[in-house]
């Protein structure tokens, strides 16, 4: 199946209430895969295509406001008009998915897969102090996966959480192994369970369930942002996730995600046939950011390069783990821009070439 | 007789609604949120839906809305409120949700959500506070805002060349087929209030019976916007807002029908 008809599936199994969205390649499978699969039918999915990508994150508020599994998807340009929107939404504490199958920018830019939304996707992306979990698959089989895992995060922190993928992997067919049918939540579930916060309706007897993200005492807001930061924190001590590839004995590190992990698993390969010994380590989560494993490896590695497909937004990332971790092992970028994907040889030349002193003279070279 | 004599139950002509919240208002004296406030309280004490009502509040003067009706709320984020009406009440049909929503709330920044949403005949109800201008940011030119009329961004009046034309949403509102009610109301007399309130009783009714969008408009005052005094405001309306925006149904329909062009 489609990467992104693949996501379509898994969120009717996964139990999701809602799916709003407007269409965006490349990405527009997800919502014609919904509508054809009329999952209203089947366990009273709603799904509604919004006049705007501002009104479809708003419906997502909503929805998620009164304690409904809700998701939407789009592309680059539309996730930069729902960055209002998602700031709404970590600011009044909702869980949501959001999926981002990323085209190359800035502007209208292409429909070929990128991942220049990099720093848009971990560091906030819109307005105010805030973070969402971010995930970050690198087959269809993880579009599968992540949904569901998507969800359950979302909800476990009240926090929009996000798929980043590329067009690449929307677009790209593979075996996939579907979840089992999850039934949705039953009023009276949604009541237990979020029945403290959601706007359900309020019998007389309780206090009223408001969603807001408004309070103008200082003090009191300065209290939310608190209250926000110490749960980004938890998210970096337990949710984050990787996949290391043999990094036990290597000495060069590729660091990569998404589509340009799977590029560079493939270098893996071709270096070590030529003798080098070199590694993946793979993001799964984008934040939180796997800061400790990279600040492990650096104490054995010669080198680190980021290999992404945009002008090197991750590698920022890598060097302060490798700062916060008190090494100094060189961290270097690879990477293409405007829709291209790096080759497997392209990266592994572009190793020798950025550690070509540590290559001849075998000993680390420090900044 | 002395006023102990007087004050005793089987005496009370007029309580506030439970539904109302005992709090003090942050609304200007004389403006006409209060009035709306009171009288959508009234109503959802009188239906007796407390419990599945949901409402949404502006970006505005009403943005506290929540803070003075005991129902579950939502704020949205400027002008998004239908869109986040629609989301509330398409997962759950059973609740009766409305938006609450000023003029530059749902007439400029979400003229595309109010529009769309009407237009696929969500189930809501929509009340609309047309009082021409911008209160909370202090007075500025709203897209109702009539010629000639003096704002802090039109110091000199609205100049139709530059600001170009007062927007009248309502009329444009009534010609889509997703509505099903449609009507201009005011609160500026008792006459006034007991007939905004008979039309705001009518659009919840249509809510819960799944009859689509129903939306009142009710054209009320900023005395403080408008720099005037609450009886002069009123007045002021009435000489220069009901000409423009004549109270009265727009449409009283079904969701759905062709929408005559007379």
């Amino acid at each position: 199946m489609k990467g992104n008809e693949v996501l379509a599936e898994a969120a009717i199994r996964c139990g999701a209430d809602g799916y709003f969205g407007y269409p965006i390649t490349p990405q527009s499978e997800v919502m014609e895969t919904l509508m054809a699969r009329e999952p209203w039918n089947e366990t009273g999915m709603t799904v509604l295509q919004a006049e705007s990508e501002v009104a479809s994150i708003n419906m997502v508020y909503g929805a998620a406001g009164s304690g409904k599994k809700v998701m939407t998807s789009s592309s680059s340009p539309g996730i930069s008009l729902m960055a209002e929107g998602i700031s709404y939404i970590a600011g009044a504490e909702l869980p949501c998915l959001i999926v981002n199958v990323q085209r190359g920018g800035p502007g209208l830019g292409t429909i070929q897969p990128s991942q220049a939304d990099y720093f848009q996707s971990v560091k906030g992306g819109g307005h105010g102090d805030y973070k969402m979990i971010v995930l970050a698959p690198a087959s269809v089989q993880e579009m599968n996966d992540f949904v569901d895992l998507g969800f359950e995060l979302a909800f476990k922190y009240r926090n929009p959480a996000m798929i980043l993928t590329d067009g690449a992997i929307g677009q790209m067919m593979e075996k996939v192994e579907l979840a089992d049918f999850k039934p949705r939540w039953t009023e009276e579930e949604i009541k237990e369970k979020w029945g403290s916060w959601a706007t359900i309706g309020k019998p007389a007897s309780r206090k009223q369930n408001i969603v807001t993200s408004l309070e103008l005492d200082s003090a009191l807001m300065e209290a939310n942002n608190k209250r926000f930061q110490q749960k980004y924190k938890t998210m970096e001590e337990e949710e984050t996730r990787y996949e290391a590839i043999k990094c036990d004995d290597a000495e060069y590190i590729l660091v990569a995600f998404g589509t340009s992990s799977r590029v560079c698993q493939k270098s893996v390969e071709l270096a070590r046939a030529k003798g080098l010994k070199v590694g993946l380590l793979r993001p799964i989560t984008l934040f939180p950011f796997p800061k400790k494993v990279i600040g492990e490896l650096a104490e054995r590695a010669k080198g680190f390069l980021s290999v992404e497909m945009n002008a090197g937004q991750m590698i920022e990332d890598v060097k302060l783990a490798v700062y916060e971790s008190g090494k100094n092992t060189r961290v270097e970028y690879f990477g293409r821009m405007g829709g291209l994907i790096p080759g497997p040889s392209e990266v592994v030349e572009a190793l020798e070439e950025k550690f070509s002193w540590e290559l001849n003279y075998g000993v680390k070279r420090y900044y | 007789m002395e006023l102990k004599d007087i004050i005793k139950p089987e005496n009370l002509v007029y309580q506030k609604s439970d539904i109302q919240i005992d709090r003090i208002m942050h609304y200007c004296p004389g403006c006409s949120h209060g009035v709306v406030h009171k009288v959508i309280s009234e109503l959802i004490e009188e239906l007796n839906i407390q419990e599945k009502t949901i409402g949404v509040a502006p970006v505005g003067c009403a943005v506290f809305a929540y803070n003075y009706i005991d129902v579950d709320w939502q704020e949205a984020a400027h002008g998004r409120a239908p869109a986040v009406a629609t989301g509330i009440a398409r997962l759950n049909p059973d609740k009766f949700v409305f938006t609450y929503q000023g003029d530059g709330d749902l007439a400029s920044i979400g003229s595309g959500e109010i529009m769309h949403a009407c237009n696929r005949g969500e189930n809501i109800l929509v009340v609309f506070i047309n009082n021409g201008i911008y209160g909370m940011t202090g007075g500025q030119m709203a897209p109702t805002t009539l010629e000639g009329m003096v704002t802090s961004t039109t110091p000199n009046g609205r100049n139709t060349d530059l600001n170009g034309f007062p927007l009248k949403i309502t009329e444009l509102i009534a010609q889509l087929p997703g509505t099903s009610y449609v009507t201009r109301q005011a609160v500026h007399n008792a006459g006034a209030v007991r007939k905004c309130k008979r039309a705001i009783k009518k659009g919840i009714k249509n809510v819960l019976d799944k009859k689509g969008t129903s939306f009142v408009e009710v054209v009320s005052t900023c005395n403080s916007g408008w720099k005037m005094t609450p009886v002069a405001a009123n007045q002021w309306m009435v000489e220069n807002m009901f000409p423009f925006y004549p109270l009265g149904d727009l449409k009283d329909s079904i969701k759905g029908e062709p929408v005559s062009n007379n």
